[in-house]
């Protein structure tokens, strides 16, 4: 168990959240400290809180596309344009053939906003839904995992995972197995979920929505803002034309609670020992953590314990919620992606929106973005079930 | 890819446990369609046990009837939930809240209705911190999970518990998905060993002109095609019957599964 794993190259990544299209977008407004959220409007929502909402995704599907439009694949399509990924992938269909070819897809909530409208224009007299309501291709979790597929031409295995706010962390460690084993040779993984309803209300209903700017590891930190984002990244066994690379990763239950997490943060401590394992590294070689840092009080405080449990006082760590909010099923894919970007940049963001760090928090929490050298860098993300996954990025030999 | 099956755990109509269902699954009796028994729970403590939805009773019915016939520590076993919808019960129940003006959501549902559900109930159950993952592959989710839990098994070297099931939606997202019947199984996995075992289970790709399996018993072929956790049944039937090798619809072909 956790043996030491030959690491894989990232060959191409992008990701789009409430700060843009495509990486540029992200590492600008990270560098610069500006945040993407807003004062929420979405579908006449008139619930108190900010959002991470993505532009652009009001235009249809093309038109071969169309039986397939939601607000979440929309959110795909925009992310699948970014970054020369179309072109990347084309060029791994040529090498592997796309039967070798798997998809790896995470998310919490897929389409389910086309479901939530279905109901809203049902007939309420026969409580027939309307006749464009295409279950399999939004409602359906997999949609998200057979939509980039079918759009990208691939035929090799495929799956979505669906573990809430973990999702699309667990997709790096399935591809790895399922390259390790021969089920395919070359992986894309990412993750996807859009603003609905469901996850307004339902996060609302928890009173786990905070009415101002999330505001993470503050002392006076007030819940989560909810974001959108999708991103994708393109994973073979090392080495390739690669400069970074997944070196480890880890994954755990809680065994403790639904939608709470235990308290002494065993759970995550546990996945990110897995992760260093996983990479041979010892807890010395990590230069910057992205938290999982939702900003409700409970996370921040298990996470800060299993953080300072595993690295002291040392490592520079903080949360990029307050930059896009909290993008639930994409979380993982969205700390991946900057924990990429960061150690490319050798740049670590800031803690957006946090003015005073609670007391009871005792890890190095990065209030402001920092130029720094960085090898290794973990990711953690965590979700309802006492779901957890952590991933160590580092560059290449 | 090589794995032992050391336990099989069944709750599907006319199927009640895996034990009682040998006569029906080798043909010596006909399959008749009866109303599942209610799930025990008994691993599962009382507090959480009130708020377990339906979909969560399924699962854990063929997962507690695993762990039962192996003889199973089920904090020792990593878990793949599979389940292609999930909790659609819910899912209406919450959609049809936000199309009323008070937009009132309940907060169990909420949590409830996240697809990895039953997955942490039962890692709260079985007091289990190893890892689990919970997917969806539309129809091919068996045969999905049935993959990603060979991997866990022979990559990570941990014992695995694949559970299965997915549930009838309600009315009116029945007319979008029609999944007519409740089923599930669960299969205890592990990397091949000398231990005893079951069988003796050879994963691979299906060739070209390969067919997917079908159940000689019409009774059983259709439940066979109501449910995506029942196209595992020609594999039950086969493992019930001692022999053969069966033929499972997966994403972009089939997977062909040799017993030994």
């Amino acid at each position: 168990m956790n043996t030491p794993m030959p690491p894989l190259a990232v060959l191409n990544y992008s990701l789009t959240t409430a700060l843009g299209a495509g990486r540029a977008a992200q590492v600008e407004a990270l560098r610069a400290g500006r945040g993407g959220l807003a004062p929420q409007r979405f579908e006449h929502c008139g619930l108190e809180a900010w959002v991470g909402e993505v532009a652009g995704l009001d235009r249809p599907l093309p038109t071969q596309w169309r039986s397939w439009d939601c607000r979440n694949n929309r959110l795909i399509e925009l992310s699948l344009q970014q970054d020369g990924l179309m072109d990347a992938v084309s060029r791994l269909r040529a090498r592997y053939g796309a039967a070798r070819i798997g998809v790896f897809i995470g998310t919490s909530t897929a389409g389910v906003q086309q479901t939530e409208r279905a109901y809203l224009l049902r007939d309420r007299n026969t409580d027939h839904l309307p006749d464009w309501f295409n279950y399999q291709t939004s409602q359906n979790a997999y949609s998200v995992a057979d939509y980039v597929r079918l759009r990208l031409g691939l035929e090799g295995v495929a799956l979505a995972i669906s573990t809430a706010c973990s999702s699309s962390a667990k997709v790096f460690a399935s591809a790895r197995r399922a390259l390790a084993a021969g089920l395919c040779d070359a992986a894309v993984v990412g993750g996807a979920d859009s603003l609905c309803l469901t996850t307004l209300y339902g996060f609302n209903a928890l009173q786990l929505v905070s009415p101002e700017p999330c505001r993470p590891a503050d002392a006076g930190r007030r819940g989560i803002s909810i974001g959108e984002a999708a991103g994708f990244a393109l994973l073979v066994p090392a080495p390739a034309e690669a400069e970074l690379g997944l070196l480890g990763y880890g994954e755990s239950s809680d065994a403790h609670h639904m939608s709470a997490p235990e308290p002494e943060g065993r759970g995550a401590a546990a996945a990110m020992q897995a992760a260093l394992h996983r990479a041979g590294l010892a807890a010395e070689s990590v230069d910057y953590i992205h938290l999982h840092g939702t900003a409700t009080p409970a996370n921040d405080l298990a996470e800060d314990h299993a953080v300072f449990r595993l690295f002291g006082a040392a490592v520079p760590a903080s949360s990029t919620k307050g930059y896009f909010g909290h993008t639930l099923g994409a979380a993982g894919m969205v700390g991946a992606a900057v924990a990429l970007l960061a150690i490319e940049q050798g740049f670590a963001p800031g803690s957006l929106n946090t003015q005073v760090v609670d007391p009871a928090l005792q890890g190095r929490i990065l209030l402001e973005g920092r130029e720094l050298k960085l090898r290794q860098v973990l990711s953690n993300a965590f979700g309802f079930g006492g779901n957890n996954c952590s991933l160590l990025f580092g560059r290449l030999p | 890819m090589k794995l032992d099956l050391l336990a099989v755990g069944l709750s599907m109509p006319g199927l009640a446990g895996w034990v009682a269902s040998q006569a029906v699954l080798r043909g010596e009796q006909a399959h008749a369609l009866a109303e599942l028994p209610p799930s025990a729970m008994t691993l599962l403590p009382a507090n959480e046990r009130r708020r377990a939805p339906p979909t969560v009773r399924l699962a854990f019915a063929a997962a507690e009837d695993a762990v039962d016939n192996g003889g199973l520590q089920p904090a020792d076993w990593a878990t793949v939930f599979v389940t292609s919808e999930a909790d659609t019960p819910i899912i209406h129940r919450i959609c049809h809240a936000l199309a009323e003006p008070a937009r009132l959501v309940s907060p169990t549902d909420f949590h409830n209705c996240v697809h990895n559900a039953a997955a942490g109930y039962w890692g709260i159950a079985a007091g289990c911190r190893l890892p689990s993952s919970s997917l969806s592959a539309w129809d091919f989710s068996f045969t999905a999970g049935l993959l990603e839990a060979g991997a866990l098994a022979l990559v990570e070297e941990l014992p695995v518990l694949l559970v299965a099931y997915d549930l009838p939606p309600p009315v009116p997202l029945y007319a979008s998905r029609k999944i007519a019947q409740p089923a599930a199984l669960a299969l205890a996995l592990r990397a091949p060993g000398n231990g005893p075992a079951l069988a003796r289970l050879h994963l691979q790709s299906g060739g070209a002109d390969d067919a997917e399996s079908r159940c000689a018993d019409v009774s059983l072929e259709a439940l066979r095609l109501s449910n995506p956790a029942a196209r595992a049944l020609p594999l039950l039937v086969a493992l019930a019957q001692g022999r053969g090798s069966v033929v499972l619809p997966a994403v972009g072909g089939t997977l062909r599964v040799e017993l030994s």
